[in-house]
């Protein structure tokens, strides 16, 4: 469970989150939409502690955000471009984080294979394609069991079997009642893979509900729509 | 402290395997080997060695911190997302780094010096030399990850900014601090060139050198204060404390920025 | 005839067994003053181990004086020990210690005065106001002594071995210690020095005064208060000398004033503040020496010249050459400069540019001293090597011509 009350940021003259409130249950899968430079990169990078926010309370698990991060053991993350040390292999990248976590993997194995990982294990990360990047990036975030998962742009450099394997992946995540939270340009793969829509916009949580109610009460029957009549509805802001 | 030791470990581990570290260290043994089979003697070689390293160590040890903050941001970026305090993983990435470094240029440095015999003859004037070598790697990898950090969105201007820094600390202060001498000639100001040489790292480092080879020349100068602080051990207890204060201060700046730093 | 001659030799040994005469604490003869007065002439006076609380020891006839198992003369603080008005007398394997000690009179523990042909050997100094005193003595030789003291005041020390208005004296493998000079020359003529060791000493190792012809080799002088100095003196050789750790603002290796028509050669200087220095000193040969790790290897004044340095290896000193002339009335040919920083295209190992051996830097600190703290910056090499490439406030005739590419091997 995230729980965020009045979170803001601004870096130097630029307000990027200007007081936002939000809470995710348990359980609850959440796509996170909106322009570019809206604060959606800002919003999960301070939930992860990569950003320090300048006032307002983020809890995870009930625990408010603390220096030793500990409460990121609950935490697993895909970034939106993995970038590794070259010459690392690949089982050793997962080795180092494993040493890193202190935690035994839950999925590991089992991640690898879903991925077709095993034959790239022994492989430099250099001789990686993008694609498989991602892939390791993805069993990274899950192989640890974690109880939210945090996922940037992830079938972003994903080829269409692998996106399909993935989704597939995070179905049975949000079947084990894992908080999943999604951000993607993607709207499609957002219906598919989420129930409930946050749009920020200007650093503002423009939305929050369940994807049905967006629906109905935009009277769209896609979220790409929905999403492009809410911006309409508010065309200075866009502007500014 | 195991979790230090990991992150160390694992930054050792694919340096070597970068193995460009290995080549900076083959630099100094072909280097060092070369002076001392075509330079002549211990004094000549290491003399000739540590004008070397007066130079480039706190080039190469900026542009390599700087560097690296550049080159693994997106991975450093994960491993903050991983439940570890920031405090460990800034000592982790930085140890991680500049200790092979710093063994690099030591032990290139060293071997020829061994198997040419100088280590056993000049041993004091050896060690001198190379660990200055070593906490001059150190004091500018700090260095070079404060600026990556502080220039962390704009590369050209890290780059530039540590080149500029490098200049003037290499080179140029010496020159201000030369002008300062004749501007202000009419005064006493052997204090004053103490303390304004303690002020720059590489000055501090060749004051310590100067210390080693020059004495004579040092005590052939007439000041009071010059003779106090060259001819006994006072000039080389404050030079290594200040080295050591040069030491931490970089380093801990770097703490503080990495700690409170957004990515 | 066989017998006379028989008789004769008989007779001879019988003499020298009488003139035999043993010293010892508990024998009957108990001080070596009483037996020095029952000497007659040639005599061997033999003393036994022990102290013989003694001074003003006067020796008016030829004999020799011999410690066995290095007995001890304590002059108590007075006067004179020894003190030896004839020719060929030999002192030898004695420890003498606590001469008097004076402003007015050069109290020493042996003093030789007038005298020719003596030998002072083996015996061990200390605790002295001078150690060995030589006036106006012709053809002595004193041989492995060695004269300690430490009275870090140069007032109140004396010299180690003294000299003056003296003839072909040999100074042989003498070691002295913490004098004022350890070795002092006034008025001597070619005196031979060799193989001594002349350390710490509060003022100079070595110090020639008006004593032309002599040499000196193979000595050692380190860490003497000013190093050595050879002043007002001709034709002298200084040959394999080694002269080390003289510091201060007024220690050289090695001080020539008034010096003429001498040879420097072979010798080594390492680590001292100067390591020659030059005043009006002319046509000397500097050649061969290995100048290392000095402060500045030579300082030379404006009156010295017609000088000629060859073949020296100059190596890492902080300055090469200081001099206040504009000008060079000096040679500097074929030496090794570890400075030098020009090339040799055609391989003869001699460098293909000139190079200078007055630095830039060398006149920045004699104006302004406080930049000294400077040297060996990059800043400072920079600028050097700029004035050497185009010289506008360096002496422009002063340098030389074929530098050594490496080191010369010896």
């Amino acid at each position: 469970m995230i729980e965020i009350e009045d979170v803001k940021k601004s870096f130097g003259d630029l307000n990027v989150l200007k007081g936002m409130s939000l809470t995710v249950p348990k359980g609850q899968a959440t796509g996170i939409v909106g322009p570019n430079g809206a604060g959606k990169t800002t919003l999960i990078k301070t939930i992860l502690g990569l950003v320090k926010s300048d006032s307002g309370l983020i809890k995870v698990n009930g625990e408010p955000l603390d220096n030793d991060g500990r409460y990121r053991k609950d935490i697993g993350y895909m970034p939106q471009v993995a970038r590794y040390p070259e010459n690392m292999k690949v089982y050793e990248l997962f080795e180092f984080i494993k040493g890193l976590r202190d935690q035994e993997p839950v999925y590991e194995q089992e991640l690898i294979d879903q991925f077709t990982l095993r034959p790239e294990l022994e492989k430099s990360l250099r001789n990686l394609s993008g694609g498989n990047r991602q892939k390791v990036g993805a069993t990274l975030a899950m192989m640890f069991n974690p109880d939210l998962l945090f996922f940037d742009e992830p079938t972003a450099g994903l080829d269409p079997r692998s996106s399909h394997k993935f989704k597939k992946r995070v179905e049975m995540e949000k079947e084990n009642r894992k908080t999943v939270i999604i951000t993607s340009h993607i709207m499609s793969e957002l219906e598919q893979l989420v129930d409930h829509v946050v749009f920020i916009l200007d650093g503002r949580i423009r939305y929050y509900g369940s994807m049905e109610n967006l629906l109905q009460e935009s009277n769209e029957t896609r979220l790409e729509a929905a999403i492009a009549s809410m911006m309409d509805d508010d065309p200075q802001e866009v502007a500014a | 402290m195991s979790l230090l030791m990991h992150i160390i470990k694992n930054e050792w581990k694919s340096l070597l395997r970068g193995k460009w570290v290995i080549g900076y260290g083959l630099i100094f043994l072909i280097l060092t080997d070369t002076l001392l089979r075509f330079g002549g003697g211990g004094a000549e070689t290491l003399l000739s060695l540590s004008n070397v390293m007066l130079l480039f160590v706190p080039l190469v040890g900026m542009i390599y911190g700087i560097l690296y903050i550049y080159q693994s941001r997106e991975f450093v970026e994960l491993l903050l997302t991983q439940p570890i305090n920031r405090r460990v993983l800034y000592w982790g990435l930085f140890l991680g780094i500049s200790t092979p470094l710093m063994a690099a240029f030591i032990v290139g440095s060293m071997l020829p010096l061994g198997w040419h015999g100088i280590l056993m003859i000049d041993g004091m004037a050896s060690a001198m030399v190379l660990g200055l070598g070593g906490v001059l790697t150190l004091i500018f990898a700090a260095l070079g990850f404060v600026f990556g950090l502080m220039f962390y969105e704009d590369k050209i201007k890290g780059f530039g900014f540590t080149i500029v820094v490098w200049l003037f600390l290499a080179i140029l202060y010496d020159g201000l601090v030369l002008m300062l001498v004749f501007l202000f000639g009419n005064y006493p100001l052997e204090n004053f060139v103490i303390a304004v040489s303690m002020l720059n790292p590489i000055d501090l480092a060749r004051i310590m050198v100067m210390l080693e080879f020059d004495v004579s020349a040092l005590m052939g100068y007439t000041g009071a204060v010059f003779n106090r602080f060259f001819g006994t051990t006072l000039g080389i207890t404050t030079a290594s404390v200040m080295l050591l204060v040069w030491l931490a201060v970089p380093t801990w700046i770097g703490l503080n920025v990495f700690r409170k730093k957004d990515f | 005839m066989i017998k006379v001659v028989f008789t004769f030799l008989l007779l001879l040994s019988a003499q020298s067994v009488m003139a035999q005469i043993i010293v010892s604490p508990d024998g009957g003869i108990r001080s070596i003053k009483e037996a020095v007065e029952l000497a007659e002439p040639g005599a061997h006076i033999q003393v036994q181990p022990g102290t013989y609380v003694e001074h003003n020891i006067g020796i008016d006839k030829p004999l020799t004086l011999e410690g066995i198992d290095y007995p001890v003369i304590d002059g108590n603080n007075e006067g004179y020990i020894l003190v030896i008005n004839s020719d060929s007398v030999t002192v030898k394997g004695f420890e003498i210690k606590r001469t008097g000690r004076s402003y007015v009179r050069d109290y020493a523990a042996i003093m030789i005065e007038g005298a020719k042909d003596f030998i002072i050997e083996d015996n061990r100094l200390e605790d002295v106001f001078f150690g060995i005193y030589l006036a106006q003595t012709e053809r002595g030789v004193v041989r492995n002594n060695r004269v300690e003291a430490f009275d870090t005041r140069e007032a109140s020390s004396g010299n180690g071995i003294h000299l003056w208005d003296v003839k072909n004296p040999q100074i042989i493998e003498n070691e002295v210690l913490g004098m004022r000079d350890g070795i002092y020359l006034e008025f001597v003529d070619n005196a031979e020095i060799y193989g001594n060791i002349s350390n710490d000493n509060n003022r100079y190792g070595l110090h020639y005064m008006f004593s032309d012809g002599g040499r000196y080799y193979d000595n050692i002088f380190r860490r003497n208060g000013a190093g050595v100095a050879v002043m007002y003196s001709d034709n002298v050789d200084m040959m394999n000398n080694l002269f080390e750790h003289n510091w201060g603002t007024a220690a050289y290796g090695l001080l020539l004033k008034d010096i003429n028509y001498s040879k420097i050669e072979g010798n080594r200087f390492y680590r001292n503040t100067v390591a020659i220095y030059s005043e009006g000193t002319n046509e000397v040969h500097i050649h061969a020496n290995d100048i290392e790790l000095n402060g500045w290897a030579v300082n030379i004044k404006s009156n010295s010249a017609r000088n000629r340095f060859t073949e020296n290896n100059f190596i890492e000193n902080s300055f090469d050459v200081r001099t206040d002339s504009p000008r060079n009335n000096n040679e500097f040919v074929g030496n090794y400069w570890s400075q030098y920083e020009g090339y040799d295209l055609d391989r003869d190992g001699i460098g293909d540019v000139p190079y200078r051996p007055v630095s830039l830097f060398s006149m920045v600190i004699t104006k302004q001293p406080e930049s000294l703290i400077l040297l060996r910056s990059m800043f400072i090499k920079l600028l050097d090597t700029a004035e050497r490439i185009a010289p506008v406030l360096t002496p422009k005739t002063l340098y030389d011509e074929q530098p050594k590419m490496d080191r010369i091997r010896r």
